[in-house]
């Protein structure tokens, strides 16, 4: 009797331990990849889907807190930059393996940085590192400790390893031998993918459980948003990254504690004139695109407080300038969104010669001002606004025609003939660093859309632009490169060579079962703590 | 019965569009704030006694954009019908009458036309053309593109009964009385062809309006403001919406009733042509 009852109580403790274990540890968190991932290795990710499983699997020395948007340790205990921005060395946790049990060293850590130096790998990844000529250097102090040397400084070079996944230098397994929390058990092209728990990783909770929670995440390759909607609504989908401001609506109405909107993301959307001196454009419109009293009034004549109210439903902030107020060190909080003024649009556009007659602006060579805005057939929300900016410039006598065009035509005429006037596009900017968009601000380069690859720049202010970016580029002081790039975001804001829009807000949806979740604006929103999630 | 039940309905089809054609040409006067004001305050609104179907996402009057979306889809489509008529009418009627290399060479071009993949079509012909068009100019474009290329299956129907008629022993004794082959073509043989080239042009209304509402949804077409049945049914997109949104589903309901009264009148045509 008496041992009937110590293997009921027993039985009982058991039960209870896993009661309290399944709160955390059992349980597969679904959600939806919107593409197929084009590959696993994490040094040659370039599409979302692939950077997706990049952060879910990969273990990198520096992370940052998607929250406070600082940089915290992760498999570097600590480490520290040179003054020059040119060297950094870490000091790496010991006693780590991979997931295939191969031990982690700083042997790892110099293997993956030569990978990602490699030019024939031509990692995306590896562009941020590439500032001058020359190899890198790496230096293994001991197994715990690595100094990599750069060739020329690399703005915020800290910050740049938290896009770069460790691969090991050793595991027959190559790229599937990973360090994160989670491994890629099985992968259904077209369908799904399947990760389990990483049984080798490294990280404890305070209480000293093993993390992450959860055993498994499947992820269903799924494009068509509506459909991946009504699965969240049917309870099949755990989460949805970034959620479209009509559908937070009405999930929100039926139940509002699954939304949520983290307030504006670093996406922004805008429109920019044709400033390219060799495009078909008649001359007296190239004079108009090229003036920036025009694009200023342009700016100022369209009301983005309607906008962000009509279009995103509320779920967008007017824009300002290249940097969204989201980003907490990088944004120049001296400026603020145009204000909308048709009236005093109107007064500049005449102070430069133009007249209204009969309702339609005219220059004073008496050419109407008409011109036509592109943007991609398909997105509500920019065939909203362009119309909704059609409508505004109406009441200054400017008549626009919306055109919506197949993306493939639209970058077509972007980037190749340059035949277009005005475009509407956005920009989805996942670093919060500079340097991620040097490749816009800089004239010579291909993405300087307004006037792309100019063989020196065309303008005084585009000149100046060309040097801060520069400067900013090349200094290690968090300081300068700030005073550098807020004088960018001045001279942009000025200048308007892009009339920035919106921002649009981070909308995500979480459901009921699922704990610990905390969305944030920045990638990936809803999972970037997957590790302290768990399932109800 | 079968017939006074048929006629019934036919004549109850005749006048579902003239109602239909009529609201919408008293567009102006139903709905005189027009098709492209924005009531910014009330967007996406549903159903009121200020906007009777509602607003859409940016806040237009969607009883207007409704009205005046029709007037547009059902002046054009017929135009662009009867251009596509009279040019299947030239291409199929007359090579089918001269026969021969002609008729294999008309009907290898008509081939050609059918085996084009349209959707792609349509796609390149609208990058290539300018952008900076009114949104007017953008629907007669729109509608002038289905004319041109809408041709092919009616110039095959005709070509076809031309060859019949060209053979037939009528064509056949005015030939041997002298009578010039312009001349036959024109008095005799084209008359002939007469309940073909109706029932075609029938055909080719409701087949044009779906065209456009499918080139509308694709985001081609019609340029905005301008409303038509094809950007009007955009707003069925989100499908999820649906249910909860019944009156979004007007212009889907009104293109099914009006393509359906056309089905009911086409059967009297093709009655008369038989």
């Amino acid at each position: 009797m008496c041992t009937q009852h110590r293997k009921s109580f027993l039985i009982s403790i058991a039960a209870c331990f896993i009661l309290a274990g399944s709160a955390f540890g059992q349980g597969e968190l679904r959600f939806c990849l919107r593409s197929e991932p084009k590959t696993f290795e994490p040094l040659k990710v370039e599409d979302e889907a692939s950077a997706t499983i990049r952060y879910l699997t990969g273990g990198v020395l520096v992370r940052m807190n998607r929250q406070t948007q600082a940089l915290e340790p992760e498999l570097a205990q600590s480490w520290k930059v040179s003054k020059d921005g040119k060297q950094i060395i870490f000091k790496l946790r010991s006693g780590i393996s991979f997931s295939d049990g191969t031990p982690f060293s700083a042997e790892d850590v110099a293997y993956t940085v030569q990978q990602l130096m490699d030019p024939a790998l031509h990692s995306p990844t590896g562009d941020a590192f590439r500032s001058g000529p020359g190899n890198v250097e790496t230096k293994i102090i001991s197994p715990t400790q690595i100094s990599i040397t750069f060739p020329a400084p690399v703005a915020g070079l800290d910050h740049q390893f938290d896009q770069v996944a460790i691969m090991s230098a050793h595991s027959p397994k190559k790229e599937m031998a990973v360090l994160g929390p989670f491994m890629v058990d099985d992968y259904k092209p077209g369908a799904s993918l399947l990760l389990k728990r990483n049984p080798n990783y490294w990280k404890t909770d305070e209480q000293g459980r093993h993390l992450p929670y959860i055993d498994s995440i499947r992820l269903d390759i799924q494009p068509n948003r509506d459909v991946e909607m009504l699965r969240f609504k049917r309870n099949e989908l755990d989460l949805i990254n970034t959620l479209d401001s009509e559908y937070f609506d009405k999930l929100g109405a039926i139940s509002p504690q699954l939304v949520h909107d983290a307030g504006p993301s670093l996406d922004s959307e805008q429109m920019w004139f044709n400033e390219v001196a060799k495009s078909p454009l008649p001359a007296y419109k190239k004079a108009w695109f090229r003036s920036e009293a025009f694009r200023r009034a342009i700016s100022e004549a369209i009301n983005r407080e309607d906008l962000s109210r009509v279009v995103f439903r509320g779920h967008a902030q007017p824009a300002v300038g290249p940097v969204s107020p989201a980003n907490k060190f990088w944004f120049n909080a001296k400026l603020k969104p145009e204000s909308y003024s048709p009236d005093t649009a109107l007064k500049a556009l005449q102070a430069e010669g133009f007249r209204m007659e009969n309702g339609t602006l005219k220059d004073k060579d008496g050419n109407a001002v008409v011109f036509s805005i592109i943007t991609n057939s398909g997105n509500k929300y920019r065939e909203r606004m362009a119309t909704m900016i059609q409508d505004d410039l109406q009441k200054i006598g400017v008549h626009v025609n919306v055109v919506t065009l197949d993306f493939p035509s639209l970058i077509e005429r972007m980037t190749q003939s340059f035949d277009y006037e005005a475009i509407l596009l956005g920009l989805t900017n996942v670093g919060l660093d500079p340097n991620e968009q040097m490749n816009v601000w800089l004239s010579s380069s291909d993405n300087h859309q307004w006037n792309p690859s100019e063989k020196a720049p065309e303008t005084a202010w585009e000149a100046e632009i060309d040097k801060l970016m520069r400067e900013q580029a090349s200094s290690a002081d968090p300081k300068k490169r700030k005073e550098a790039f807020d004088r960018v975001q001045e001279i942009v804001f000025e200048e308007a060579p892009f009339i920035y829009l919106v921002n649009r807000n981070a909308l995500s949806a979480v459901a009921a079962n699922v704990q610990g979740a905390s969305p944030v604006i920045l990638v990936p929103q809803t999972y970037w703590n997957v590790e302290r999630i768990s399932l109800k | 019965m079968r017939i006074g039940r048929a006629t019934t309905w036919r004549g109850a089809a005749c006048a579902v569009l003239l109602l239909v054609a009529g609201v919408s040409l008293a567009a102006n006067w139903i709905a005189p704030e027009g098709y492209a004001k924005q009531y910014r305050e009330a967007a996406d609104a549903p159903p009121s006694h200020a906007h009777w179907l509602g607003t859409d996402e940016i806040g237009r009057d969607r009883f207007a954009r409704v009205l005046y979306g029709t007037r547009i889809s059902l002046l054009l489509a017929p135009a662009a019908a009867l251009l596509s008529t009279l040019m299947a009418a030239l291409i199929g009627g007359l090579s089918g009458y001269l026969g021969g290399a002609w008729s294999r060479a008309a009907m290898a071009v008509t081939d050609l036309f059918l085996s084009l993949p349209w959707l792609f079509l349509l796609i390149t012909v609208r990058a290539v053309l300018p952008l900076n068009v009114s949104p007017l100019f953008s629907v007669l474009v729109t509608f002038l593109i289905l004319g041109l290329l809408g041709w092919t299956s009616a110039a095959r129907v005709l070509c076809a009964t031309s060859a019949t008629l060209r053979d037939s022993d009528f064509v056949r004794q005015a030939r041997a009385s002298g009578i010039g082959a312009v001349r036959l073509f024109w008095m005799h043989v084209l008359p002939n062809l007469k309940p073909v080239l109706y029932a075609q042009f029938w055909i080719s209304i409701p087949a044009f309006i779906l065209s456009e509402a499918n080139l509308g949804i694709l985001g081609l077409g019609v340029a905005e403001p301008m409303p038509s049945w094809g950007s009007l049914l955009k707003e069925l997109e989100g499908l999820v919406s649906v249910g909860e949104e019944p009156w979004k589903l007007v212009p889907l309901i009104l293109l099914a009733i009006v393509v359906t009264s056309f089905q009911f009148v086409l059967a009297r045509q093709e009655e008369a042509a038989a």
